[in-house]
């Protein structure tokens, strides 16, 4: 059981910064993402976007804002519970909380901070009907282990860069792969754009496009689809192994909903008056999670919000101490690592 | 100051004339939450950047629309739900010269 003093589930820009805010007052925090990195939506969707509304960076990259607040809350040695969704909580006797995760990991804190964006990313489905009938019987929309594809006939269908990496991996361990996408055109990074056109070229992707996967056959396991051709409508059969659909992914706020929380248009209702405390005490919700009256879905407020919950979360797990907000500036920073930073003394000497 | 008139037809088919503004840099996806017609966090989910197609829409009257960006065209080829004239609301900024618009909101992705 991995224990802390904070656990913060989701790993967002507002998660990040409540490590660092949590640690200034000595608490220690881990953190659960469903997603494999950490930085939440700037990892995942947007990397590349230039963010303009971060209070003293006139303009800084989603992926370099993530990797700051790496960098800033590193002293603090947050734990990570990577590529697992926090699924069920419970409240011990003594006030305090087990949180598991769809594998298993177990997570005991005082406290609970969900930070939790839009919800934990999930894989976009294909509309398909008989979709969940062959899950993991030979429809997969996540690649764990590539070596199970070996030998075998595989169809992938997407046209965004995990689709033509995937393909471009597959084509040399599978006996077969299939690429299939509703455009001509792909998005992904121009090397491997051009390394699909060559495989297809040598024959080791076979490319079917404008097209879709209409349906799926199978006895008890996969062994089939039908592929339309989106331009002449004209539909094939093809005898596979497995089909990954790899259409990105998409937020769901997922078990989360079925905490006891008050819900509000998709988010947790908070007390905005204090301290983001949720109506369960000892549970906080920070970030684009929550909701209250003129909520406002910004980085910046999340991290304003963090700063909130950890005055109120050491306040909770130390009832009788006494403590006032110290500035970085006049306290430095203390690190759990034994680093410390502070400004550097003036020297106090005589001129003659 | 000036406003166009929208129809849009919510994901209940319930259709909804409101006033949208043009000089306020607005988009119709935002329009379409300012008037709270579909559920937060149900619209408008990667925030306006063609990076989600949950602001699709089908557009109903024969208004002229911008060209699709390379990205609006790549979002809707993997989206689901998608028509001819399926469009990202987040793309379609609000203009004079769209007075009178009908769109229809297209279904949530499971």
């Amino acid at each position: 059981m991995i224990k802390t003093d904070i656990l913060i589930i989701g790993a967002g820009p507002t998660g990040l910064f409540a490590v660092f805010e949590a640690g200034l007052l000595q608490l220690k925090c881990h953190l659960i993402d469903a997603l494999p990195q950490p930085g939440g939506q700037c990892s995942e969707i947007y990397p590349k976007k230039p963010i303009y509304d971060i209070p003293g960076f006139p303009e800084v990259l989603a992926g370099e804002l993530v990797d700051n607040l790496m960098e800033q809350i590193k002293p603090f040695q947050p734990g990570f519970t990577l590529g697992e969704r926090a699924e069920k909580i419970e409240k011990l006797e003594d006030g305090s909380f087990v949180v598991t995760t769809n594998k298993g990991t177990q997570h005991h804190a005082p406290i609970i901070a969900i930070a939790g964006g839009l919800g934990s990313f999930e894989p976009r489905k294909p509309l398909l009907g008989n979709l969940s009938k062959f899950e993991d019987k030979g429809v997969a929309y996540i690649i764990k282990e590539p070596e199970i594809y070996r030998d075998k006939k595989v169809l992938i269908a997407g046209g965004g860069d995990s689709a033509l990496d995937w393909s471009i991996f597959l084509a040399d361990i599978a006996s077969e792969v299939t690429l299939v996408h509703r455009r001509n055109e792909f998005r992904g990074a121009l090397d491997s754009v051009e390394k699909v056109q060559q495989l297809k070229n040598q024959g080791k992707i076979n490319l079917i496009t404008p097209s879709e996967v209409i349906g799926l056959h199978g006895e008890e396991r996969l062994e089939k689809v039908s592929i339309k051709r989106t331009d002449t409508s004209e539909e094939i059969d093809l005898e596979v192994d497995n089909f990954i659909p790899l259409f990105g992914l998409s937020p769901k706020l997922g078990p989360i909903a079925d905490w006891g929380l008050e819900i509000e248009k998709n988010a947790i209702k908070v007390d905005n008056t204090l301290d983001y405390q949720t109506n369960i005490p000892g549970i906080y919700a920070i970030g684009d999670v929550n909701t209250y009256p003129g909520k406002l879905k910004l980085i910046l407020c999340g991290f304003h919000e963090a700063t909130l919950m950890c005055q109120s979360a050491y306040q909770r797990i130390f009832p009788d101490k006494k403590y006032v907000m110290k500035y970085t500036t006049v306290g430095g920073v203390t690190g759990f690592d034994g680093s410390k930073k502070e400004a550097p003394k003036a020297v106090v000497k005589s001129i003659d | 100051m000036s406003d166009i008139k929208l129809k849009i037809i919510d994901r209940d088919g319930v259709l909804h004339e409101v006033d949208a503004p043009t000089d306020m840099n607005m988009n119709l996806m935002e329009v379409v939450r300012s008037y709270e017609l579909a559920p937060e966090g149900t619209i408008g989910i990667c925030g306006g950047m063609a990076m989600c197609a949950s602001c699709q829409c089908y557009i109903k009257s024969d208004h002229s629309l911008p060209e699709k960006s390379d990205d609006e065209e790549a979002m809707l080829a993997e989206a689901f739900f998608v028509q001819d004239n399926s469009r990202l609301g987040c793309q379609i900024h609000m203009k004079d010269d769209l007075d009178g618009l009908e769109v229809e909101l297209a279904p949530e992705e499971a």
